[in-house]
């Protein structure tokens, strides 16, 4: 490897998944499960763990074997490899986070069928060698973790009053007759949320959609 | 058969498993632009999903769950944590095998769906649907009714939601808020609008 582990455009990679190329807000991927676990921060940051490490080790597992897997197959052995790699998330959330995983019920098992992780593989991974897929992975990772969090402080400090279960809103507040807004806790404030969150994004960064 | 009845109006309004659990949305988005599309697209799910929540009903109940296995003389065996591989590779045979036969008896639905039909198999609310369906325990019947019904459930909300695309056609959105966003937010209505079933029980 002549280039440093860090370079430049190493750097790049990472950033890329985090902003210009942001997986939910600029390629759609990945929405399904972004909205279901995010009526907490806690749950929230937990799935965004579990799929960074599916994102980065079927990056770098599929690139390992990328010049090996016939083109026929590959989706099915992408999705082998996918797919054992949530099993360990899972059996892991079991083990020693138990009450999260009752809470995330069967969204970890649909980090299978997310779209982000068989984008990359099929998009990145296959082209490129492991570190670069490695970086690729972690940057989406990180990218889709990022939307997630603001979307789940959003709808705990408005739906519920709280941040990682501590009260945020002050009590007189609520003497004053503040209510907590109740909408955001059921599924149409995650859709709102996200809604305005791609607006601001796409607002900044200049991106339109053609019509 | 009222309990029949009031699970499939939960999967189809109530719990509408893309309204509700947000999951399929990837394909609902991209493929929610013309009707046409959105319609071929939901009976093709609808037809996947009656046929996989059963399958996957038989492959959960005689080999991986805890004492499924007393039948091949291993009453002790808990092959849980293998669903989701054997459940995802249940979804794309099956959906491979209903792509041959779709070909061999009707070329014509075959074309129509064409594109999507393997695409279907890395639809979320396809594994959603099976896994639900382990989770709470679900008899056979109630896996085909809630299969059914889910797919009933989210094929009207794609074609609902091509329908009021093609009206926002007209209409002068901000620019940065055009496609995704405008979206998001009135799936976010569809969803505040399908939350009024909440009342309907037959039991």
């Amino acid at each position: 490897m002549t280039q440093k582990l860090l370079s430049k455009a190493n750097r790049r990679i990472v950033k890329d998944g985090l902003w210009d190329n942001n997986p939910i807000t600029f390629q759609i991927l990945g929405i399904c499960s972004a909205l279901a676990v995010t009526v907490q921060l806690k749950t929230a940051l937990v799935m965004c763990a579990a799929l960074t490490f599916v994102l980065a080790m079927s990056n770098v597992i599929i690139s390992l074997l990328r010049n090996m897997i016939p083109s026929k197959i590959r989706i099915i052995v992408q999705l082998s490899i996918i797919s054992s790699l949530v099993i360990l998330a899972d059996q892991f959330l079991k083990a020693y986070m138990y009450d999260v995983s009752k809470q995330l019920s069967v969204f970890v098992g649909l980090i299978i069928t997310n779209c982000i992780v068989m984008g990359r593989a099929e998009a990145y991974a296959m082209a490129n060698p492991p570190w670069k897929s490695f970086l690729d992975g972690l940057g989406n990772g990180l990218g889709y973790s990022c939307v997630l969090i603001f979307v789940a402080i959003g709808r705990e400090t408005l739906g519920s009053g709280t941040l990682l279960g501590f009260p945020v809103i002050p009590q007189f507040l609520y003497d004053h007759g503040y209510v907590n807004c109740g909408v955001m806790v059921l599924a149409p404030g995650a859709f709102f949320l996200l809604g305005i969150i791609i607006w601001i994004q796409r607002a900044i960064s200049g991106y339109t959609e053609e019509q | 058969m009222e309990h029949y009845l009031s699970l499939a109006v939960r999967s189809i309004f109530v719990e509408n498993i893309l309204l509700a659990y947000f999951l399929g949305m990837c394909s609902f988005l991209a493929c929610s632009k013309k009707v046409e599309t959105a319609i071929g697209l939901g009976f093709a799910v609808i037809f996947v999903l009656t046929i996989t929540t059963p399958t996957n009903w038989a492959i959960n109940h005689f080999l991986l769950n805890k004492g499924a296995l007393s039948w091949a003389g291993m009453p002790e065996a808990d092959l849980s944590f293998l669903s989701f591989i054997a459940f995802i590779a249940v979804i794309a045979a099956m959906v491979q095998i209903v792509e041959m036969v779709i070909d061999r008896f009707s070329p014509k639905l075959y074309i129509a769906l064409g594109i999507f039909l393997p695409l279907i198999a890395v639809n979320c609310a396809i594994l959603g649907a099976s896994l639900f369906m382990a989770e709470r325990e679900y008899t056979f019947g109630e896996s085909v009714v809630f299969g059914l019904g889910s797919g009933i459930g989210w094929a009207l909300a794609i074609v609902a939601m091509a329908a009021i695309r093609k009206k926002l056609e007209y209409s002068n959105i901000p620019k940065p808020l055009r496609g995704l966003g405008i979206t998001m937010i009135i799936t976010g209505l569809m969803a505040m609008a399908f939350m009024c079933f909440a009342g309907i029980n037959f039991n």
